[in-house]
């Protein structure tokens, strides 16, 4: 039950051996403790840089009352 | 600016007439608990909208992650005794009350579970003893946890609200002020001339400083909280620029987790749209229970987290340099360094007196003894 719940938390994803081979020698006597870890390490960190910068956008009414409060205790003029 | 984490900045403050919460079982909770719900509703917890439930909890303790593969260190939990629930189902919704805040939420129940107490404490405080206070409130809940979205209908003013702000308020406060990089700096103490040192070092490299007391429960012997906030007013006031540093209060309560607690305080300023985040020695540690740059090494497992931890080790006054310096700039020995003790300027205050200038601004230090009780009983 446990094992079932475990695999389902991870998948099998294909890269070529020569690859797998150059990023095992790569990892050796770091923190890395298998080329899955360092795989998701580097997903993770690309598509996180990926996200896109969207604009946070505020309705005009809650902009207009945030700026009164802000005003109002001193953090803007 | 940062971008909420999760990628969007929750608001869960919702309108409903009274009539629509009749008939809803209620359950009042404690001061920490509606804190906690408080932040849900206001963003500080982005992407959280309500208590864990079972697969995020088992995510978060293995992983450090919710389920999602967000990043997610400390759990946000709603524990009960079966007693409680003698009336309420998963599919339910309830009403949760705090008088000392005045909370009201509703809860919408997805799941209700146990869980392992013992696992739970050993995963986020890295220790099973029960002297360690995350332990001792871990071994202190309730049997049963319920995971689900909550919605606030109300809360009351209170004390300092004036420093309080929003996630929301805080973007707007930075955009206004045409801030893009912003370093926060988390305190539970009056400034001295090392936090000082380390604000403006970060400061040099931002554009604006985000200075963000932790407010609320306290032990004996801490700075009231008035005096935290009034000292900072003055250090501002007479050595900050008005335009570059800014201060708001956080009304969490304390984990003790030291690393994986770094990462959430990260995480709550990623909310509030601050883009790096200052790391000191030992941060959120108790006792000797972590190392002293554990809650820096922990940030290499998160390449995802988007906020820049500004790792600051040691720093002490050299008498040779003739100022504040940190083990990487100073050649000399350690003969000549005087460190910043907390301990030794609460003596000194608690005797009436103001500390050496090259320990705390006389500004501050007069601030501090204004007050008739500066510390808690």
């Amino acid at each position: 039950m446990a094992k079932e719940k475990e695999d389902k938390k991870f998948t099998t994803i294909s890269i070529p051996t020569p690859l797998a081979e150059k990023i095992k020698k790569r990892i050796k006597g770091t923190g890395f403790t298998s080329l899955s870890s360092y795989v998701t390490y580097v997903l993770r960190e690309v598509i996180s840089g990926m996200d896109e910068e969207e604009e946070e956008v505020f309705t005009k009414e809650d902009e207009k009352r945030v700026k009164d409060r802000l005003r109002a205790l001193g953090y803007i003029d | 600016m940062s971008k909420p984490h999760g990628g969007k900045l929750i608001d869960r403050h919702i309108k409903k007439e009274p009539s629509d919460t009749n008939g809803l079982s209620k359950f009042e909770i404690n001061t920490n608990l509606s804190e906690d719900i408080l932040n849900i509703a206001n963003g500080v917890f982005s992407p959280l909208e309500g208590f864990l439930c079972n697969n995020d909890l088992e995510n978060v303790v293995t992983e450090k992650r919710l389920a999602d593969d967000t990043p997610w260190t400390i759990p946000i939990l709603l524990d009960f005794d079966k007693n409680d629930l003698k009336e309420i189902k998963e599919g339910d919704s309830i009403l949760l009350s705090n008088k000392e805040n005045g909370v009201r939420a509703l809860l919408d129940i997805d799941e209700i579970y146990t869980y392992d107490k013992k696992a739970l404490a050993q995963a986020i405080y890295r220790t099973k003893e029960t002297s360690h206070p995350g332990v001792a409130n871990v071994h202190n809940m309730k049997q049963l946890l319920i995971g689900g979205k909550i919605s606030l209908l109300d809360s009351k003013p209170r004390e300092f609200d004036k420093y309080n702000l929003s996630p929301k308020e805080t973007r707007i406060l930075f955009k206004e002020k045409g801030w893009r990089e912003i370093v926060a700096f988390q305190t539970r103490n009056p400034p001295h001339i090392g936090h000082e040192y380390v604000q403006k070092t970060a400061l040099t490299f931002v554009d604006g400083l985000f200075i963000n007391p932790i407010i609320g429960k306290k032990k004996s012997g801490d700075f009231r909280d008035e005096v935290i906030l009034s000292s900072y007013d003055t250090l501002m006031k007479h050595y900050y620029l008005k335009d570059r540093a800014v201060m708001s209060i956080l009304r969490t309560s304390m984990k003790y987790a030291g690393p994986r607690e770094a990462i959430h305080h990260a995480i709550m300023r990623k909310n509030f749209g601050c883009t790096h985040f200052i790391v000191g020695r030992d941060h959120a540690g108790v006792g000797s229970y972590y190392g002293p740059y554990d809650a820096h090494d922990i940030f290499s497992e998160f390449p995802d987290l988007q906020i820049i931890p500004v790792f600051f080790r040691s720093f002490s006054r050299c008498t040779k340099c003739g100022s504040v310096v940190n083990d990487k700039i100073c050649p000399h020995d350690q003969k000549y360094h005087i460190n910043f003790s907390g301990k030794k300027i609460r003596e000194l205050l608690i005797n009436g007196k103001i500390p050496p200038e090259d320990m705390m601004r006389k500004e501050v230090a007069e601030t501090i003894l204004k007050f008739k009780q500066p510390f808690v009983e």
